[in-house]
Order: structure tokens, then sequence, then C-alpha cells
């Protein structure tokens, strides 16, 4: 019997590089700015003046307009992150640690816009800046979530390292999120003495409907422009510490 | 007849390439010297063979063996694997039992200490034996279950003169059954004949 | 049969000099020691707060071992080793994972009747929350896994771990003390136990492969 073990990682062909990524990036990063402006723009609009006030939440129902779709770009930008880490373990794709790496603040940011405004929102309606809604505490452990991954990532000085045991921490997050959304949705539900308002359902009318869903473009589109340039940048960092390695291995 | 080969090897550590395209044959019976100035990926070479590290390209073949890759390698690295709250009986008769088949008795792991000059230490706890101790009692694995090849990386470090003495029999002896050795080394292996792979910096 | 002999000697280790066991079951005392006199000493008040404060404190005690986990194999090479026996590393993983257990919350159960005595629990309630560790435990012990090999080769990895296993533990930190409050409030107390057990059946599938994989990334 003869066992035989090989590899050939070099030759696989990848159809993205970092440098024809890099130069891609460059050339799309100002037109996604200004469609994310414009967006912005028409949506925040749309969502503080031409759309009508909720009778019972009055003109507290636009944060509504920020908060949501904030909280969907934090799910989202943990799919990304999760399809990245697929990307890294699958593939061995050199962009995609980059992209799961650059994703994490904004994913980290998104998640903190969507409790911040929670809580903005849950002031006037509960009388309390926090309230242990079942949304908002799955919004917080997605957040520390995030920010046991970012520091993960801090940890870890080597990038090729770093990258394989994030893409595993990242994948056993991904398996986590629904056992906590249901846990916390269980958990809330047995506590619910008090009459908690939910934030959405499909009481929704129309009139708000549209700027929500111009909002939650806008949202995406700032998601894009931010994480191709954090990920130029991360491109860059990364580069200029190969550089540097380099030069330290020849000044011996 | 067995023999290890391994064929345009490639291994990265971070972004640099440590071993390029590295190409040889080990024959059953015959040792080879891996040697070389420090960095040059010795350990590196050993580790990957073994299984330890990732490749990035080429083949290793294990041609006409008649086990799986890990239980066909015992591995000797820099660390000992020595736990120094046991004593040195214990250490030994657990590896003795993981890495074997489990059907080695205690005479087995008494023999083997016997070996490496460690019988006499035998219920003493390994927190108070000296460097050169640890290192024979690591090197007592190698005769406690019978494996083809042995993967040493810098095997006599920390050995007096009649230590590597009995260690060159130990290796001799395993040669002569029909197996195989892959040392990383500095000094001289205490092998006549050995082969010699020198690996150069790229 | 290996295996077992890796158990027996990862339970020993724990228990011998500088091991974590006995210096967990302490902690745990003393964290449930000190919570009265956060709260004050209303014996009503802690009986009705005790089995989450023991949560509480069960999962602090069983963070604290984890850092050594797999890194005191990694750094002396035993884990080289491990990796070289005939068992698939996913094995070795369950088998330290419960040694783990074995040795860091077993003991915590055992010293829970004495804990309880400081909070005023009542014996139903015990019996409850003691029912709840042996089944909530055993997921804490594999999430932990997870963290203690993806921070294996990271200085000051203790920190770090406790950061990635906490979010993770939450679920069963929810599902045990709801089955104590149901039952203190006359609810059906089998589907939060039924969902415990649940959590440390998938954790026992996840964690392994998860927590293997990651230990294969060291060289």
């Amino acid at each position: 019997m003869s066992t035989s073990v090989s590899a050939d990682r070099a030759a696989r062909p990848s159809i993205i590089n970092p440098g024809r990524f890099a130069s891609l990036a460059d050339r799309a990063i100002p037109w996604f700015a200004a469609a994310t402006l414009i967006a912005f723009a028409v949506g925040l609009y749309f969502a503080l003046w031409a759309s009508p006030e909720d009778y019972q939440q009055g003109a507290t129902v636009r944060i509504m307009y920020v908060h949501v779709p904030a909280a969907w770009l934090a799910l989202f930008t943990y799919l990304v992150m999760t399809s990245a880490a697929l990307g890294t373990l699958v593939w061995r794709h050199p962009l995609a640690d980059v992209a799961a790496k650059a994703a994490a603040p904004i994913g980290a940011a998104f998640t903190l816009c969507a409790l911040a405004s929670g809580s903005v929102w849950g002031k006037p309606m509960w009388g309390a800046w926090w309230v242990w809604d079942a949304r908002l505490t799955s919004m917080l452990i997605l957040f520390f979530m995030y920010l046991g991954l970012i520091a993960l990532w801090r940890a870890i000085d080597e990038p090729s390292r770093a990258a394989r045991v994030a893409a595993i921490t990242i994948l056993v997050g991904f398996i986590n999120i629904p056992i906590i959304k249901f846990s916390v949705d269980w958990w809330n539900t047995l506590h619910q003495g008090a009459s908690v308002m939910r934030f959405d359902g499909p009481t929704i009318h129309a009139s708000m409907l549209v700027p929500l869903f111009i909002m939650a473009i806008a949202f995406m589109l700032l998601f894009t422009t931010l994480h191709l340039a954090t990920m130029r940048t991360e491109l860059l960092r990364r580069r200029a510490r190969s550089l540097r390695l380099r030069l330290a291995r020849g000044a011996r | 007849m067995k023999s290890l080969q391994v064929a345009e090897l490639c291994v990265d550590r971070g972004e640099r390439r440590v071993l390029d395209r590295v190409s040889f044959t080990v024959a059953a019976g015959r040792a080879c010297a891996v040697t070389g100035p420090n960095g040059v990926g010795k350990s590196t070479l050993l580790r990957a063979i073994a299984g330890l590290t990732g490749i990035e390209s080429g083949t290793v073949t294990f041609l006409n063996w008649d086990s799986e890759r890990a239980g066909a390698i015992h591995f000797v690295g820099h660390l000992d694997a020595v736990k120094p709250q046991f004593s040195v009986a214990e250490n030994a008769a657990f590896w003795c039992r993981w890495l074997g088949d489990g059907s080695a008795g205690e005479s087995v792991v008494e023999a083997a200490l016997d070996t490496v000059g460690l019988l006499h230490l035998a219920e003493m706890p390994a927190q108070f034996l000296s460097q050169g101790q640890r290192r024979r009692l690591a090197l007592a694995r190698l005769r406690m279950a019978p494996r083809p090849l042995w993967l040493l990386d810098e095997p006599t470090a920390g050995l007096d003169t009649a230590s590597r003495a009995t260690f060159a029999a130990m290796m001799a002896n395993h040669l002569a059954g029909g197996g195989l050795v892959l040392a990383a080394t500095h000094e001289p292996l205490g092998i006549d004949g050995a082969d010699e792979l020198r690996l150069a910096p790229s | 049969m290996s295996l077992g002999a890796l158990f027996v000697r990862d339970v020993r280790l724990a228990w011998s000099a500088g091991g974590g066991g006995p210096v967990g079951v302490i902690f745990y005392l003393a964290v449930s020691a000190v919570a009265p006199f956060a709260l004050g000493p209303d014996l009503p008040l802690l009986a009705r707060l005790g089995p989450a404060l023991l949560w509480i404190a069960v999962l602090l005690a069983l963070l604290l071992g984890l850092e050594r986990l797999f890194q005191s194999d990694q750094e002396d090479g035993t884990l080289d080793q491990l990796r070289l026996g005939g068992a698939p590393l996913e094995l070795v993983v369950i088998v330290k994972a419960a040694a783990h257990w074995t040795a860091a919350a077993l003991p915590l159960i055992v010293a829970t009747p004495l804990a309880a005595i400081l909070l005023n629990l009542d014996g139903a309630t015990l019996a409850l929350t003691l029912v709840t560790f042996l089944l909530g435990t055993p997921a804490l012990a594999l999430i932990g896994s997870i963290g203690a090999a993806v921070a294996v080769s990271l200085r000051r990895a203790g920190v770090l771990i406790a950061i990635l296993v906490l979010p993770l533990s939450i679920p069963v930190l929810i599902f045990a003390v709801a089955a104590i409050e149901a039952a203190g409030a006359g609810r059906a107390v089998l589907p939060p136990l039924a969902l415990l057990g649940a959590l440390a059946l998938v954790s026992a599938v996840v964690a392994p492969i998860a927590a293997a994989a990651a230990l294969r990334e060291i060289d």
C-alpha cells in the first residue's frame, strides 16, 4: 500500500487577483460614493419630510428609517463575512480574508448604529434608554461577536494564519446566530411582563415602505463604498508589511 | 521495498516560501541527514512530511507502506513532549499507549527506558530531569512503538558523548531492520554511509 | 483505549500541582459567597436570584481553565505527538473537552450544594439547578474548546477566549435559568431542559470539527 499526499495550491488560477482588484476598486469607489450620497439625499428627504407621521408614535417613527436598514446591514455584513470565510477555507482566495477582515469593523459600526438608534427610539416609547427587547438583545450579542472577531484579528500578527483561524470562528458564529436569535426570542417572550412595543411588523403602511426601501438601498451603497475602501487600505497595509519583512530579511 | 519520495515540495511560512521545489528519495534501510544554515527550512521540511504543516504544492509519497501516514512516523522535534508533573515512567507509558497499537505492555516501556539509560530514574518526576535526560526520554518514544520512518529534528542536541553513541546504535538498529531515518542536524549523524540533503537558502 | 489514557492523563494533569482544577472550585465558591455582600443578606432575595448567580459563577469558573486546554500541550510539543497517534484530531478534541468537563465542571457540580446553602436554595431548586448543570456544562466545555483552539498560540489568550466564547454561551445560560424559573412559576420544565440538551448535542457536533480545524492551523 502506498500513501501519497500532494497539494497544488500555487497553480490555481484566480480570476480576481489583488492587483486587478485594487485598480478596479480605485475606479469604482468614487462612483459608489456619489451614488451613496444621492441615495441618502433622496432617502432622508422621504424619511424626514415626505412620509407621514405615525398616528401613535408621531415623528419618532422616523428613527425607523435609520434603525431598520442599519440592523439589516449589520446582519448582511455578517453574511458577507461568512461567504468570505468560505472563500478562505475552501478556495484559499487571497482576497477573501481581506474582504472578511475589512468587513468586520463596518459590521460592528452598523450594529452600533442599530443599537444607538434603537435606544434613542426606545427612550420616548418606553421611557428608558435600554429595554431588553428581543431584537435589541440579539443585536447586542452580534455586536460582541463582531468585537471578538476584531480582537482575534488584532491578536494574530501574521495575516495568512489569522485568515484561516478567523474564518473558522466566523463560521462557528454563523451557526450560532440563529440559535442566539431563537433563544433570545424565547427568553424575551418568557419575560414579557409589560407590553413591549414591537419595532416593526406587518402593519407598516405603504407610504412608509417606500422611504424604508430607499434608505435600505442607501445603506447598501454605503456598505459597498466603505467595504471597497477598507479592503483597498488593508491590501496596502499588507503590501507594506511584506515589503518591510523583505527589507528586514535582506538586511540580515 | 519501502521508500519515502518527496517531489517538487513547496512550503510557505507566512508569505515567505521556505521550501522551494525540494525533491529527494529515502529508501528503506537508509539514513538521510538534512543540513543547511539556520532558517533554511530543515524543521519545516520534517514537519511537512509528518503532516504537521500544510504544503503549498508538490507530493510526498510513502511507497509500499502498510500503514497510514500518521501511524508510520515517529517525530522528534525541538520540544520533548514531557509533562513535568508526571514521573519518567508515566510519561513513557502514556506515549507507548498513544503511539503504539495498544498491545505493548510494561516490559516494552521498561526496555525503551533501559535503552536510553533512564530506567533507574523511572519513578522520578520529570521536572527534576536535566535537559539531556528529557531529550533521552523523548528519544525513548522511538523504541516504544515500531514505526518505519523516523523524522528527527536535531536529535542529539544536549546529549553527552555516551548518549550520542547509544542513540547512534539505536538508529543503526532501526536501519538494519529496514527503517528509514530523516534527520535535520548540524553535526555528523554517527551513521556510516548516511546520505546528505543540503538545503540552500532560496 | 489510548483515548482513555489521554482522558485520564488530562484529568490528572488538571488536578496535579499547578493544575487549574482546585482553583476553579475555590473561585466558584468565592464568587457565590461574594454575591450576598453585593445584594445584602436578604435570604428570600438570595433564594430567588441564587440559581442565576450560581450559573454565572459556573460560566466564569469554566472560562478560567480554558486557556490552558490546548496551550499547555502546544507549548511542550505534546500536541504534535497527539496528532501522530492513530486517533483523528476531532476525537482528541472531544476527549480533551470531556476531560476538561470532568476536571473542571464536575467538581463545581459537586460543590454546588455547599454554594446552595450560602444562597439559601431549597432542596427542589437545588436539584433542578444540578440537572441544568449536568445538561448545560458539557455544552459550555465544548463551546469553550473552540475558543481555546482558536487562541491556542496567542499570548494573553485568556481574555480573548472569554470574549469569543461568552456570546456563544448565552443560549445555554438562557435555557438553563429558564428551566429553573419555569419550575418556580409552575410552568413546564421539560421544554427548556430539552432545548438545553439539544444545545449540548449541537455543540458536540460543531465544536470538535471547528476546534480540530483551528488546531491544524498551528505550525
